[in-house]
């Protein structure tokens, strides 16, 4: 703040409120519906404060979850969420740490061939390449798998080049020691490279954990299986009724439910997050 | 560059195989099949396959409803980029006036970069619902019919909308790093020589803040381009009338529904020389020329 202008920042609380009211406003109404009973809302009007369903809901939704559009109960699909989102951000993490280990600290030919090949993959999102990965995965039999759900998901140049990053600041004199010590390139790797970039491992897990759990297209994709939906690609098969009205009240339990896990990653470690989605941008 | 390096042949192949296993496999032959398959033709049955040139992209330019997804891709992206990088900047600087409450503001209004796009599709759908939706009804009290089932602009704004919303956060937090970057000494000496919180945010806040502008604008329009396919999925899949029909959202629809491989892989191939190209700017100019 350059000088004092009460008006000026009474305005910019007003319009910080009407912010925070109108990013929240979406979620709420969500939340209301989902604690309403389904004849709640053939009146017209929405209700705008919580019913008394709340619990009955969402534990109608864990258990047995909507049978009639073919979907699993919300438990298992937040179970299928969570397997593919930890495989991702791991998987990413330990093979883009490598690769940074192997691109950072060896001289190899074709390493700059290398390199490139890791970078194109950032002009590569899913969406681009949808078919001819689609066909891929079915030839190699991992349609309906966790394999198939998060392994063409995990290359990463992102953090490949994050890693790059980190361990260039690491200084040498640190080899060198480990070397005059006997220490041999696996050792150094997990000795010393590993607990130094401990920070930056965890920012990087929030981002990729959100990354993964919030994955759509992919899954909705490769699985057809219901044992293996994931809760934010299953919401849609909820809410598409051919006739008649979708069960607002569980569908919005659902979507409720489906942000829950990374909104609260969000919320429970901010400094991390906002550590690695600038981080990643770099 | 690394001065001190572990001298070993084998070993940084063995480190970099999983990572180069993956790439090859899921992304550089895929993205190689879908420029291979962009030049061939099937026909009705999937039997023959014949190589036909150009002929599939020529077949792009001359179809109305792919120069419409053109249009309405172009649409939205700008909408999207504007809509969430304004109010982002808006209260970006609202809390840069702020001293205690910054971080309190800052965390209510981080949190829906979490909220998957699919599911904020599913919210603002249902605000919008046309016989349950709070919107339509506060609408229809000042006498307008909102309907995106049937109405193009509708759709369009319910999209936007979605995708906006969600897209805030990060725009939000990108925009208060930037201002915190810019030395209070100048926009103290701007004061002390009379310039108001106006005259100051335009001559001297807003310009110095570009960098951190072209950066974001490069990634909301990436952001806008290749990760609402989801909003599109959950709230107008496209309609109506091809009113939303995005780029992404054409290639899935023609490749998967609507079973036409060579018109898809030449609409990826389109998509891939776009994301290459936004990515050379971004590597190219955001990140070196617009410095003050």
């Amino acid at each position: 703040m350059i000088e004092n202008r009460p008006g000026l920042t009474f305005l910019a609380h007003l319009v910080l409120i009407a912010g925070v009211v109108i990013v929240a406003l979406p979620v709420w109404v969500a939340f209301v519906a989902s604690t309403h009973g389904a004849t709640d809302f053939m009146s017209g009007t929405i209700p705008m404060w919580p019913g008394p369903n709340l619990i009955a809901n969402y534990s109608h939704m864990l258990d047995t979850g909507l049978s009639t559009s073919g979907t699993p109960p919300v438990g298992r699909m937040m179970f299928n969420s969570l397997i593919m989102a930890l495989s991702i951000a791991i998987g990413k993490i330990a093979i883009s740490m490598l690769s940074a280990f192997a691109i950072v600290y060896f001289r190899f030919p074709f390493r700059g061939l290398a390199f490139w090949c890791i970078f194109i993959t950032l002009m590569l999102p899913v969406e681009v390449r949808i078919v001819p990965s689609f066909q891929v995965v079915a030839g190699l039999g991992l349609l309906n798998s966790y394999a198939g759900l998060s392994l063409p998901l995990i290359a990463s140049a992102t953090a490949t080049f994050l890693f790059r990053q980190v361990f260039l600041t690491i200084p040498d004199e640190l080899t060198e020691a480990a070397r005059i010590d006997g220490a041999g390139p696996m050792k150094f790797f997990r000795d010393i490279l590993l607990p130094l970039s401990r920070t930056n491992m965890a920012a990087l897990f929030v981002i990729l954990f959100i990354y993964g759990w919030n994955q759509y297209l992919w899954p909705l994709l490769i699985t057809t299986d219901a044992q293996y939906y994931t809760i934010v690609a299953g919401i849609k098969r909820m809410a598409d009724v051919v006739d008649g009205l979708p069960q607002w009240h569980l569908v919005m339990a659902t979507a409720i439910l489906a942000m829950l896990p990374p909104v609260a990653v969000v919320i429970g470690m901010q400094r991390l997050f906002v550590k690695g989605l600038v981080e990643t941008e770099k | 560059m690394k001065r001190t390096i572990f001298n070993n042949q084998l070993l940084p192949w063995l480190l970099l195989a999983p990572q180069l296993a993956i790439t090859f496999i899921f992304f550089l032959w895929p993205a190689g099949q879908a420029v291979k398959q962009s030049f061939l033709s099937q026909d009705a049955f999937g039997i023959n396959t014949t190589f036909v040139g150009l002929r599939n992209f020529t077949a792009l330019l001359d179809s109305a409803e792919y120069l419409n997804s053109l249009k309405v891709t172009a649409v939205f992206a700008v909408s999207v980029t504007l809509v969430s990088m304004g109010v982002a900047l808006l209260l970006a600087v609202s809390v840069d006036r702020m001293l205690k409450s910054s971080r309190v503001y800052t965390t209510l209004l981080v949190w829906p970069y979490a909220v998957a796009p699919a599911v904020a599709g599913i919210l603002w759908w249902f605000i919008f619902n046309p016989t349950v939706g709070i919107m339509p009804y506060m609408l229809d009290m000042i006498g307008y019919d909102w309907n995106h089932v049937s109405s193009k602009s509708d759709a369009m704004i319910l999209v936007v909308i979605a995708s906006a919303w969600k897209q805030i956060s990060y725009n939000f937090l990108f925009f208060v790093a930037g201002l915190q970057a810019i030395p209070a000494s100048l926009r103290e000496a701007a004061a002390i020589d009379g310039a108001g919180p106006v005259r100051r945010f335009f001559d001297i806040t807003f310009p110095l803040l570009s960098p951190t502008t072209f950066f974001l604008l490069v990634v909301n329009i990436v952001y806008a381009m290749f990760e609402t396919f989801a909003v599109i999925d959950s709230t107008t899949e496209g309609g109506p009338a091809q009113a939303t029909n995005i780029m992404v959202y054409k290639v899935y629809f023609d490749g998967f529904v609507g079973q036409n491989m060579g018109s898809s892989a030449a609409q990826s191939v389109v998509l891939m020389l776009i994301v290459i190209a936004l990515t050379i700017i971004q590597f190219r100019w955001v990140e070196k020329k617009v410095e003050y």
